[in-house]
């Protein structure tokens, strides 16, 4: 998703009012951005607090920036300076977080990000999660507020094709359950779905967005006395699975069942790539489809 | 140069009393901070600052000295002033961003002003804009490591139009910077960086004038202002008057002393 991500940026290079500031991550992939830029792409250097006051300041002279590094260094290192400075100034600063959840693997906990959306988006900002990478071009472009951007690894099964964007769609329609999954972690979803018979397939939604406001009527008629699966490489305070049974709740939507998976937490004694931390969550593909068929 | 007035003088006086009165009546601490850095924003804005230039006040905790300054200027009434820290207020002790015109941040949690300059400053460079970004820090505000990024990033990026003012009045939350987390000299170590360093005393208003009239365009420029916290009052150069509001008879002592002092 990166490299899609550099591509779309790098189109956006060409007007004068963006500007990409990097904490100094990047290397065989921001390269053309830097080039595109020229003087508006600035290396900040290992100072992501001071990179995000930077981009405050340039916002508030009339530029629209993308700040960028791994996940965990641009939300969680820098938080406050994103609360006082950006939020508070309510400010057109796109935080890019590469390699959500799991993402950075075998680099350990200190790579990782669980908790980014729930705190990104408990600040107000526009919490992005694209699932695919044919998502980032309708994204880019359309920075107009603080907004977190995590960035991960797509997925998509062969000969399917995802349709365009939108922070809530449906992938796949199908007749029983319906199935949520949180950016990336949909086309894993899908795959496993594929699996089984269309007959007792689940319909399967992407969702790319924290807002409450987007969740839409249909998805809510369709989930209504079905049962509910929830798939997120998140933690469960504050995720996507917390977000959606406050939407059911308040709209008196009942549902048969919810069986919610998600990112167990930081790994402390055992460490591997992230499909490993994916499976200890039971957020792989295997681990997936022995769910949706557990209560068939 | 400009030089200082009887008239600019007056206003001085006018504006450290309506200051302190602003202060005793909403039962407001900070003064101690406020009356250490006034000298400095006044000359600042009275005869520095131009339609080109912003002001970040990093140390927002001098946000009466601010306001007061820009009561001043006409920039805030009399009115809007009589509402400091009162339910309502666009006053806060710490200012916002977003109710006063001209002032550009929320600030009030230390070490973030010097990064927000850069960041203007960097655009007025990328944008081949003229003008200054003057940004007033606290001595003890140079604790928090994201000032030094700033700096490190502000040489390097050559943002010679930045100017860091520095309200070195020795005092901070529990103790003197010299007790609680020693850096001194100060100077000298920003000096080690590479940028221009003037070191002045920030109560003198011909010496503030010179200095801000003496920035250089090819490095960083910072001024170190050596102040008196709570300067005039009973507990001047203590760390009470970082904290502390004023009694009726404290706060009639300052104005008597204040008077006294500008008269001298």
């Amino acid at each position: 998703m990166r490299k899609e991500f550099a591509d779309q940026v790098s189109i956006l290079g060409k007007y004068a009012n963006n500007v990409f500031l990097t904490g100094d991550l990047g290397f065989m992939a921001l390269e053309e951005v830097q080039e595109v830029y020229g003087d508006r792409f600035i290396n900040c250097g290992i100072s992501e607090q001071n990179m995000i006051g930077v981009s405050a300041g340039l916002a508030k002279s009339g530029f629209t920036v993308f700040v960028y590094s791994i996940a965990p260094f641009v939300y969680a290192r820098p938080f406050e300076q994103i609360r006082n400075d950006i939020v508070f100034n309510d400010l057109p600063v796109c935080i890019v977080g590469n390699g959500g959840g799991y993402a950075y693997g075998y680099m350990g906990p200190t790579h990782h990000a669980l908790e980014d959306c729930a705190s990104m988006n408990a600040l107000g900002l526009n919490v992005i999660v694209p699932a695919f990478d044919s998502d980032l071009s309708a994204i880019v472009c359309n920075i107009t507020s603080p907004t977190y951007l995590r960035l991960g690894y797509e997925t998509i099964p062969k000969n399917k094709n995802p349709p365009i964007y939108n922070s809530w769609r449906e992938l796949e329609s199908g007749k029983q359950g319906v199935v949520v999954a949180l950016g990336p972690m949909a086309g894993l979803v899908w795959n496993a779905v594929l699996k089984i018979p269309p007959e007792i397939r689940p319909s399967i939604w992407a969702v790319c967005s924290f807002e409450l406001n987007e969740v839409p009527d249909v998805f809510l008629k369709k989930v209504k006395n079905k049962k509910l699966y929830i798939f997120e490489e998140h933690v469960i305070s504050g995720g996507l699975g917390m977000l959606i049974s406050y939407v059911l709740s308040s709209k008196n939507v009942t549902v048969e069942s919810i069986t919610h998976k998600y990112a167990i937490g930081y790994p402390k004694y055992s460490f591997g790539s992230q499909k490993y931390h994916q499976k200890e969550s039971g957020l792989d593909e295997k681990s997936i489809l022995k769910t949706l068929l557990k209560n068939k | 140069m400009k030089h200082i007035t009887k008239k600019f003088k007056d206003t001085l006086l006018k504006t450290k009393l309506r200051m302190v009165r602003m202060h005793y009546e909403a039962k407001a601490g900070h003064l101690g901070s406020n009356l250490s850095c006034i000298d400095i924003l006044m000359i600042l804005h009275h005869f520095q600052i131009t339609e080109n230039d912003y002001f970040v006040l990093s140390k927002g905790h001098s946000a009466g000295a601010l306001y007061s300054t820009l009561w001043s200027l006409g920039s805030i009434s009399d009115s809007i002033l009589k509402s400091f820290s009162k339910d309502g207020t666009t006053l806060p002790g710490h200012p916002s961003g977003a109710s006063i015109p001209g002032l550009l941040f929320s600030t009030g949690s230390l070490g973030h002003g010097p990064s927000l300059s850069s960041g203007l400053a960097l655009s007025k460079k990328i944008k081949n804009e003229s003008g200054y970004i003057y940004c007033l820090c606290s001595d003890g505000e140079m604790q928090e490591g994201s000032c030094w990024e700033s700096i490190i990033f502000s040489v390097h990026n050559q943002l010679h139009n930045m100017v860091l003012l520095i309200d070195q009045n020795g005092l901070q939350g529990f103790g003197s910077t010299e007790e609680v987390v020693s850096y001194s000299d100060l100077s000298s170590r920003l000096k080690s960086f590479n940028t221009h360093v003037q070191t002045v005393n920030g109560h003198n208003l011909k010496e503030i004038l010179l200095s801000l009239n003496n920035l250089r365009k090819d490095r960083l420029n910072i001024v170190v202002f050596n102040t008196v916290k709570g300067k005039f009052l009973h507990n001047e150069g203590k760390v009470e008057s970082h904290y502390l509001p004023l009694t009726k008879n404290q706060y009639k002592f300052a104005c008597s002393n204040i008077n006294k002092n500008i008269l001298e």
